[in-house]
């Protein structure tokens, strides 16, 4: 990106500007076409999505009247909240419980500068590229805690304390997962992670040995956690405290704390098929050698269908499973993952000392694991299936 | 290229700023709060002269003085809890005996 | 003046009123977002000065953990009312501070460092620069800082825990 401003820089396109405020323009540029051209449409369509796909597990139909399939939802919905009255309590603190909801949002939103989409394409590749989003996204907790204290009512202010108890706690195990990545690649910047892993899923550190591979499942657990997701979803627990740190927002605010959500679900995927997945590296074939643009779409895909695949398992844990109790949840992190993860840690760390040869069997053996592991699963759910009764079929015709 | 000493100005008002916070607020928790701005003064000092001395040194010195920082934030606000329990008040002003 | 400067004084003038903002405030919650956004700028500020990584940790630790706990402790307690202003006694606090300041820019202003930067290498202020600092030359501050970390954890413990 800097090295495209560069160039149009050295071939005069912004004569007599001074170089600061072309840089500036032109980042804030960039995050403009990600924001509206990528982010909008993916959060909105992950709603969609998610709405269809928990329908269907759990035997209804699911929003299917706006537009084909009723993809066009997020639309409707969102206008519709853009056009509801704005409601600020009067017993609230104004100032900052119209504030909350940016803070969250710009907290998410700022991950997105350093996500990669594909080989170039990328906003900034800082060289500390992973700590960077750790950072930014320590940021929603505080404008959570604003909201909670903001609304001054007693479902936000609970929600809101124990949303940040549970975003500042799996902050841990995530980052200590994060970390194992960052000792085998040697680098924090993310498409440096990439590069350091291969096309070949046998190539890529969830593979690399036994302990990454504990440590992507710790990864995805934290996240799922720090995203407020079923089952870790204690913030805005309906049954308990009616909607957490949003009951009393209304309107365009509510819309953007639900945006935020449901984006930060790809930026969770993405950060795991950056770490993990070896992001958007395709297979050296033939036809891209002589087509750049051809590359360009394919590692897009690639990559887009990698991080959008744990999206799919989120939606899919949500509809699965029951929410966790207060305690329960915060003796998972402290008793189970915060341990596991430091084992996985030294063992990683262990690992580099194995000779190179015997790296390979491992991730030769891991990767072996890892198939096994999705066979019998498809196995099982097709099994789940054929003796699923019939009148739990989901059958739209009857 | 901003000159040095603006850096150095700045970081003075700030300390400033963080002193007249700890001498005139009657609130534990403000006065713990200015104590960091006075912390960060610092640090922007440190990380100024780091920057037109071309040295390290000044970056590491602000690394040990955060972790320093949330030592002392998390006694300091263990402090305020357990002040808070036997006297119901925040005021440093409440806290002159010796025992509890 | 160019880009830079006036970027710096933007920025400057933001870390200045959200200061003000901390220590005038009258109510702890207000105060306390005051400063997030105080420890912001300066990590903006870090940003400019060639510590990235300095800057970034400061957003992580200060922002995302210090700060947190800071609202935490007033949303635990609650404390109910807000402080009274004491004219004059503000008044007295703000006279120190603009002397204080005013002792401290000749001070810092006239030490004999250099005042043209040295031209920043690549690596200047990135992981790779400050781990080796790290673990070179302050290898044993580095082992005592997580010493006192970890009697921190406990003190506060101790300290907080209710009495049984």
């Amino acid at each position: 990106m800097q090295a495209y401003l560069d160039q149009l820089i050295q071939g005069g396109a912004f004569a007599g500007m001074p170089r600061e405020v072309v840089y500036a323009i032109g980042m804030l540029l960039a995050a403009f076409i990600v924001l509206s051209a990528f982010v909008a449409p993916l959060a909105g369509v992950t709603s969609w999505l998610e709405r269809r796909v928990w329908a269907r597990m759990q035997s209804r139909v699911g929003p299917n009247r706006v537009g084909p399939q009723g993809i066009l939802q997020w639309l409707a919905d969102g206008i519709k909240n853009l056009l509801k009255e704005d409601i600020i309590p009067t017993a609230a603190d104004k100032k900052l419980f119209s504030l909350a909801p940016y803070i969250v949002f710009m907290g998410f939103l700022c991950a997105f500068v350093v996500i990669p989409f594909g080989g170039h394409l990328i906003v900034a590749d800082l060289n500390i590229g992973i700590l960077y989003i750790l950072a930014v996204t320590s940021l929603v907790v505080v404008g959570i805690l604003m909201a909670g204290w903001a609304s001054n009512n007693k479902w936000s202010l609970l929600g809101g304390m124990r949303s940040a108890a549970q975003i500042i706690s799996y902050e841990i195990p995530a980052g200590v997962s994060v970390l194992m990545i960052v000792f085998l690649a040697g680098t924090l910047s993310m498409q440096g992670i990439i590069k350091g892993q291969g096309w070949a899923p046998w190539d890529w550190y969830l593979f690399h040995n036994p302990f990454t591979f504990a440590g992507f499942f710790l990864y995805f657990t934290a996240a799922l956690a720090e995203g407020n997701r079923t089952p870790f979803d204690i913030p805005e627990a309906e049954s308990e405290l009616v909607a957490g740190y949003v009951t009393e927002y209304s309107g365009m605010r509510f819309l953007f704390f639900f945006f935020a959500e449901w984006g930060n679900l790809y930026v969770i995927g993405a950060v795991a098929t950056t770490l993990f997945l070896g992001g958007w590296q395709v297979p050296p074939l033939a036809i891209f050698e002589n087509s750049p643009m051809l590359l360009a779409v394919a590692q897009f895909v690639t990559f887009f269908l990698k991080a959008y695949l744990w999206v799919f398992v989120a939606m899919w844990i949500r509809a699965t499973l029951p929410r966790v109790r207060v305690d329960q949840l915060m003796s998972l992190c402290w008793k189970y993952m915060v341990p596991l993860s430091f084992i996985c840690l030294l063992g990683t760390v262990a690992f580099m000392f194995v000779p190179a040869d015997g790296q390979r069997i491992t991730s030769a053996a891991m990767f072996g694991l890892g198939v096994a592991i999705t066979i019998i699963f498809f196995l099982r759910v097709g099994f789940q299936i054929r003796q699923a009764k019939p009148e739990l079929y989901f059958k739209p015709h009857i | 290229m901003v000159p040095l000493d603006y850096y150095l100005i700045l970081s003075a008002i700030i300390f400033a700023i963080g002193v007249v916070g700890v001498l005139i607020r009657r609130n534990l928790i403000i006065v713990l709060m200015s104590i960091e701005l006075m912390l960060n003064a610092v640090n922007l000092t440190f990380i100024a002269f780091a920057n037109s001395l071309g040295s390290m040194d000044g970056q590491v010195i602000v690394f040990f003085v955060m972790a320093v920082a949330a030592a002392e934030a998390v006694i300091g606000l263990a402090i305020v809890i357990s002040v808070f329990r036997h006297r119901q008040s925040l005021d440093p002003q409440e806290m002159q005996l010796l025992k509890w | 003046m160019n880009g830079a400067q006036v970027g710096f004084f933007i920025l400057a003038g933001l870390l200045i009123v959200s200061s003000l903002w901390v220590v005038f405030q009258r109510n702890v919650v207000h105060s306390a977002m005051a400063l997030v956004a105080a420890l912001f700028l300066v990590a903006i500020l870090f940003l400019t000065l060639n510590a990235p990584m300095v800057g970034v940790l400061q957003i992580l630790v200060y922002a995302g953990a210090i700060m947190v706990l800071f609202l935490f402790v007033i949303m635990f307690l609650n404390p109910i009312g807000l402080e009274q202003r004491r004219r004059l006694w503000w008044g007295f606090g703000a006279l120190a501070g603009l002397l204080l300041a005013g002792a401290l820019v000749p001070v810092l202003t006239n030490g004999d460092a250099p005042r043209d930067p040295v031209v920043a290498t690549e690596l200047f202020g990135g992981p790779e620069e400050l781990a080796r600092s790290l673990f070179t030359d302050f290898v044993l501050p580095f082992e005592i800082a997580s010493i006192l970390l970890l009697v921190a954890i406990v003190g506060a413990v101790v300290l907080a825990k209710r009495e049984p």
